[in-house]
């Protein structure tokens, strides 16, 4: 693992991003966009995750065979809804 | 011929080594880091749902003797049905192999001292323990929903669905905790000089369960939670009164549950990998097919789950996807069968109960899986689906797969885990037993299913009966056989031969230590040269 340099400002910058997009999360749900809703509740959360694992859960500073372990996941995820909504989008 | 070590010496004093065994005493095994007293506390334990839900298992074929009402309700039997199999499936197939046998092997096979983390281990076993209290308490009202936990129906009965499933819940927390510790163990603690490609099949048969259990556990955890958060908070996910969708639990629940069967067979392929060529005395025929299919049955387990859900309102495109994908989950069973077959060719073989297992592993397997194609047609499931055509099927995988190659594995290392060897004059008859037993209660069951008789209910029509009571008789023997394999066991713990370090005169590491090996495993680490399966015919 390599230094961790940059220390408690990090983190505290990640915090306020992370507050900042709760509030965002918060602040759409009162707009009406129809699907969009979703869209953009699912594009925050996202980000916020990556937030989390990259930096609270030192992502950012791991290897190789780390990365691929913390993305193979997605891949399993991706395949449960695409399997799913072949089922719901044909019915 | 081999030398015979089962009618050696009986021990002189009782004062041989007794390596891990040593130490004495409740706390000794309660807080043990010792990844080998960890594997026999959950080899005890699954063994004990094992007999307990065979216990059950022996009523619900009593009561199918007669067509009608008889013995207890029908509410009874769904109980008596839900209970044998989540405790069979959730309490023993699933744990058995990986957490008893992964345990106590997967460190000596790799010539390691312990698993990665140690206290995570423990810690995996006591929330298993947990949750297994947490299921006893459900039975103050039992589950009667099967162990499927079908929705809109789980979501509704007066049962108490949301302890079984909250129980369930750590015993898979307990199964993720393991399947991590083992990942980083294959990954960071191998011996200096075992190389990927030198490492037993077992081992990389482990690694692809362990993947599954990892990325497979949680699906189930959060579908329980879900199903929880229906019966207690009344949110409408699967209950269509409160706009939910009930086939969206099953697409969950089998997400989870069709990989969880390659969790249950990938470790019993990988016993059968080891027995097989060291009974044969040859080297393993096709070392990386069969270890890079281990890998491929857990990637490809992940894209079928819907063959469960043809008949149950799925679209016609799902349907057909899912049939299709399904076919591709034979092809590397199927390597790894011919590849067994082709390391026995010519080679010299011996039937030691351990291989006798490995062989009925093979054979009753080949019918499951095979049956499996069967169901993964689309036109052929409409007609079984629901019958017992399903019920045998999934025995002859589980049982005759799963079941067997644990037998094979627990006959196997008896001598490395107790230091005393088995009776091989108790050990054939009751495997002569077991393997008639098993085939006359569950090849009927395909008859039955074909001829159209439903799972799951209590009552029937006459028609079936005289099938059902063969069935019931095949029960007994297959109960016989099992018992006096315990009576094998027990009397091998206390009075059985002395077992030298390396009774099969097999390569694997965990061969090269003592028996029972002591706490650290070995003296000194191994270096590794080789792979494990450079066998060269039979010395004498
Ligand atoms: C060659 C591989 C296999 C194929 C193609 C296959 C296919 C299938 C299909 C299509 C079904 C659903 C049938 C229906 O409900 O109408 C099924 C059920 C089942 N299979 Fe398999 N299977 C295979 C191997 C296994 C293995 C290895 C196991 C376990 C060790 C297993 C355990 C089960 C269980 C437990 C069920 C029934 C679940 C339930 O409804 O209660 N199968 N199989
Ligand atoms: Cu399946």
């Amino acid at each position: 693992m390599k230094e961790h340099d940059s220390g408690i400002r990090t983190y505290i910058v990640v915090w306020g991003a992370l507050v900042v997009l709760t509030v965002v999360t918060v602040a759409v749900s009162y707009v009406h966009l129809g699907m969009l809703n979703v869209v953009v509740a699912l594009l925050v959360a996202s980000v916020k995750a990556s937030l989390v694992a990259l930096f609270f859960m030192h992502l950012r500073y791991e290897n190789r065979l780390v990365w691929g372990f913390a993305l193979t996941p997605l891949f399993f995820l991706v395949l449960i809804v695409v399997g799913t909504l072949s089922d719901t989008l044909f019915r | 011929m081999r030398e015979t070590t089962w009618n050696g010496e009986q021990p002189q004093n009782g004062r041989a080594s007794r390596g891990y065994l040593e130490a004495k005493g409740f706390w000794a095994w309660a807080y043990t880091l010792d990844h080998k007293r960890i594997g026999v506390m959950y080899l005890y334990t699954t063994l004990f749902f094992f007999l307990a839900g065979g216990v059950f298992a022996l009523l619900i074929r009593i009561k199918l003797m007669f067509p009608g009402q008889h013995l207890f309700t029908n509410q009874t039997y769904n109980v008596l049905f839900t209970m044998h199999g989540a405790l069979m499936i959730f309490l023993f197939v699933i744990p058995a192999i990986p957490s008893g046998l992964g345990n106590f092997f997967i460190p000596l096979h790799i010539g390691a001292r312990d698993v990665a983390f140690p206290r995570i281990n423990l810690m995996s076993y006591w929330v298993f323990v947990a949750g297994i209290v947490v299921i006893l308490f459900s039975l103050v009202r039992p589950m009667d929903t099967g162990w499927t936990f079908y929705t809109p129906y789980s979501a509704r009965t007066a049962a108490d669905v949301t302890t079984l499933s909250f129980g369930i819940f750590l015993i898979g927390m307990s199964s993720i905790l393991t399947g991590l510790n083992f990942l980083v163990t294959i990954h960071k603690l191998r011996a200096p000089g075992m190389t990927w490609h030198r490492m037993p099949l077992f081992i990389w048969s482990m690694y692809a369960t362990s993947i599954i259990q990892v990325l497979a556990t949680p699906v189930v955890g959060i579908t329980f939670l879900l199903l929880a958060m229906e019966r207690v908070l009344g949110v409408g996910f699967f209950d269509p009164a409160k706009g939910g969708d009930p086939i969206l639990f099953q697409h969950f629940f089998w997400f989870y549950s069709h990989p969880v069967v390659y969790v249950m067979i990938l470790p019993a392929m990988g016993i059968i990998s080891e027995i097989v060529p060291a009974f044969s005395r040859k080297p393993i025929f096709g070392y990386k097919a069969i270890a890079y299919s281990s890998l491929a049955i857990a990637v490809f387990g992940f894209f079928v789950w819907g063959h469960h859900m043809f008949v149950t309102g799925m679209s016609g495109t799902a349907a057909i996807l899912f049939s299709l994908l399904t076919y591709s989950v034979a092809i590397p069973t199927a390597i790894k069968v011919f590849n067994w077959i082709a390391t026995m060719y010519r080679g010299s073989i011996t039937f030691e109960s351990p291989m006798l297992y490995a062989l009925t592993f093979i054979f009753l397997f080949v019918i499951g899986g095979l049956t499996g194609m069967y169901l993964g047609a689309l036109g052929a499931d409409i007609h079984v689906h629901d019958t017992y055509f399903i019920v045998a099927h999934f025995h002859y995988t589980m049982v005759g797969g799963t079941v067997m190659g644990l037998l094979a594995g627990l006959h196997y290392w008896f001598p490395k885990m107790t230091g005393r060897m088995l009776s091989e004059k108790m050990g054939r008859p009751a495997w002569l037993l077991i393997f008639i037993g098993f085939n006359v209660t569950f090849f009927t069951q395909f008859i039955l299913g074909f001829e159209g008789m439903p799972r799951r209910y209590a009552e029937y029509p006459a028609q079936y009966q005289a099938l059902n009571i063969l069935s019931t008789v095949g029960s007994w023997i297959l109960a016989t056989g099992i018992l006096i394999m315990f009576a094998n066991f027990v009397r091998g713990l206390f009075r059985g031969a002395l077992a030298p370090p390396n009774p099969w005169k097999a390569l694997s590491l965990e061969w090269e230590t003592g028996s029972p090996p002591p706490t650290e495993n070995f003296e000194e680490i191994p270096t590794v040269a080789d792979w494990p399966y450079g066998y060269a015919g039979r010395q004498t």
